[in-house]
């Protein structure tokens, strides 16, 4: 493994480039899927539960909820861009055969793939939290340290998506991965309610998912508090980030340089 | 008939392109077994060969984008791994499957893809209506790709090519299921980029393509090349003089007692046809062409039937793409 080759440069940019361009032609359905779903969510089970759940954690439902579904979907959004999207530039649209033709590298090709991964998050994740805010739903003064904690969910998510997508013969591969490891981690991580009410080897399970580090930031942050222990949850994500862009940059590799 | 030019003058053009024993393996399939190759600046090399022959690798391969289990390649004195991505920056590439963006007009195309090389924005704006009007894009800048045709299609994608000013254009089957109008106006552009002095390597397996645009030609089957040369000069050393077909009228095969060897210097049976090759066939038409139960054509040997010569007339089936 050569350093040089696995460190990206300036071309990454060109890649998040040509998408955002892409993502701007079809910004209505895009935004739609990216915000329309969670947005429910955070209605249906804010007000409609909220009725019965009254306040969990010291907050109101909806408040506590909202945190939650602005985390959810983070990981959802870069999910669904670093497998369908870029499975299909991948494969069907044969995109990084077009950029390997010029100075890109994959190690170019994968940051600006993950990158575009976390900056969809982003946006998906600040409109919600314009609407929640609405509601009133989120507030206090660190709601403007989220956005960071966001971009590095949204490059772990998108990293670990990108392992599955070098790995994909097909798109139905990825119903594992939404079964076996995006599903759960909306059920059991802390999105709906504080992971201390699962039994205590669920909780161990949940505390080496990545969306537990992102609610764990996201929630204090969009609550008015700061975070307890945020160097480690940070420190997790950041893990996962860089374990899951060394795996993706050497199964891209081995796929496209052959 | 075949187009002739000037040969570019070694002396003044050293190597530019070169391919040392090039060797490359997928699994237990030798796909290159030793693959040398010099071409000269300026020059127009075709790579012909079967399907599966190794033509395609060996386009990747100078790219960088294949690692090699033995030999070096070297452009302009350097060697390619030590060029990393600077190689590509002096290349164009006209892949053998399209690859266009669809979620882009034709514009659009071409300035993501001056992105990619780092070209800045005027710059790419200026080349891309250069490019448009070279390649007879001109009026359909706007468009989506959907809304072109094949041609037109081929003509972006080497448009996009030479969006860095390339030194090297590669061009994997450029003209595969096109129209003889496109194929005519890529070739003249082809020609026209060779004048201006690109370095251009091409594989096709259309023959005549590979007589009209290359001063040399390579025919390279099994991963090996067989044999280099001018057109001309393949075709006056394998198939020197003409070409007679015979065939029977009833579809039995014709000269059922070997006639014909005493006026050809080879000959082979295909099918219902009889082919004799010779300088001087004269004596052979004299015998058969008045003779009604034959039919026949005389026609001067060509590129393909040296290629056939050397890579035989068996079938072969799409492997080399369709394993990728």
């Amino acid at each position: 493994m050569r350093l040089g080759e696995i460190l990206p440069g300036t071309g990454a940019f060109a890649v998040v480039q040509r998408n955002y361009r892409v993502w701007r032609k079809l910004l209505v359905p895009s935004m739609l899927g990216n915000f329309g779903d969670p947005l429910l969510y955070l209605l249906a089970l804010g007000y409609g539960l909220g009725h019965f759940v009254g306040r969990m954690d010291g907050v109101p439902y909806i408040t506590f909820i909202a945190s939650g579904i602005v985390a959810s979907s983070v990981m959802n959004t870069a999910s669904f861009e670093g497998l369908y999207s870029a499975f299909t530039r991948m494969s069907a649209q044969r995109t990084y055969a077009a950029m390997l033709a010029t100075p890109l590298r994959v190690s170019d090709i994968l940051a600006g793939e993950v990158l575009w991964c976390a900056v969809k998050g982003l946006i998906s994740a600040v409109a919600i939290m314009i609407v929640a805010s609405f509601f009133g739903a989120i507030q206090g003064p660190w709601i403007f340290l989220a956005p960071p904690v966001i971009l590095l969910a949204g490059l772990s998510f998108g990293g670990l998506a990108l392992v599955m997508t070098a790995l994909a013969r097909s798109y139905d591969f990825f119903m594992y991965y939404f079964t076996l490891v995006i599903t759960p981690m909306f059920l059991f991580c802390g999105v709906f309610y504080p992971i201390h009410s699962l039994p205590p080897f669920a909780q161990h399970l949940a505390q080496v998912l990545p969306l537990t580090h992102v609610v764990a930031l996201l929630r204090p942050l969009l609550t008015g508090h700061l975070p307890h222990a945020a160097f480690y949850h940070i420190g997790v994500l950041w893990l996962y980030t860089l374990t899951a862009y060394v795996g993706a940059w050497r199964l891209l590799g081995r796929r496209l340089l052959r | 008939m075949s187009p002739r030019w000037e040969p570019v003058a070694p002396a003044v053009n050293p190597v530019f392109l070169e391919l040392r024993t090039l060797h490359k393996r997928y699994g237990t399939r030798e796909v290159l077994r030793g693959v040398d190759l010099a071409l000269a600046r300026g020059e127009c090399f075709a790579l012909v060969g079967p399907n599966g022959a190794g033509k395609s690798t060996a386009v990747r391969a100078i790219q960088g984008l294949t690692p090699m289990d033995d030999g070096e390649i070297r452009i302009g004195g350097r060697g390619l791994i030590e060029m990393g991505r600077t190689a590509r920056a002096i290349m164009g590439v006209v892949p053998q499957a399209d690859n266009l963006d669809p979620d882009f007009t034709v514009q659009e195309n071409l300035w993501i893809y001056g992105r990619y090389f780092g070209l800045s924005k005027p710059l790419i704006r200026q080349r891309s209506a250069e490019l448009l009007e070279f390649m007879a894009l001109g009026g359909h800048a706007g468009q989506p790709i959907h809304a072109l045709s094949g041609g037109m299609q081929r003509r972006l994608t080497i448009a996009r090519a030479l969006i860095n000013t390339p030194q090297l254009l590669l061009l994997d089957e450029p003209t595969t299921g096109l129209d003889p109008q496109a194929r005519h106006l890529i070739w003249q552009r082809l020609r026209e980029l060779r004048r201006q002095g690109t370095t251009l390597l091409l594989t096709t397996h259309y023959m005549d393509e590979a007589e009209r645009l290359a001063d040399r030609v390579g025919i390279i089957d099994h991963g090996r090349i067989l044999a280099e040369d001018s057109p001309r000069g393949l075709i006056s050393v394998y198939i020197p003089g003409g070409v007679v077909e015979l065939r029977r009228v009833d579809g039995e095969p014709p000269d059922p007692q070997n006639l014909h060897r005493q006026w050809v210097r080879a000959s082979e049976r295909v099918g219902d046809t009889l082919l004799c090759y010779g300088p001087d066939l004269s004596p052979l038409l004299a015998h058969f062409a008045e003779d009604p139960a034959y039919q026949w054509l005389q026609r001067p040997a060509s590129l393909e039937d040296v290629f056939l010569h050397l890579t035989g007339r068996d079938l072969r089936e799409e492997t080399e793409y369709a394993a990728r």
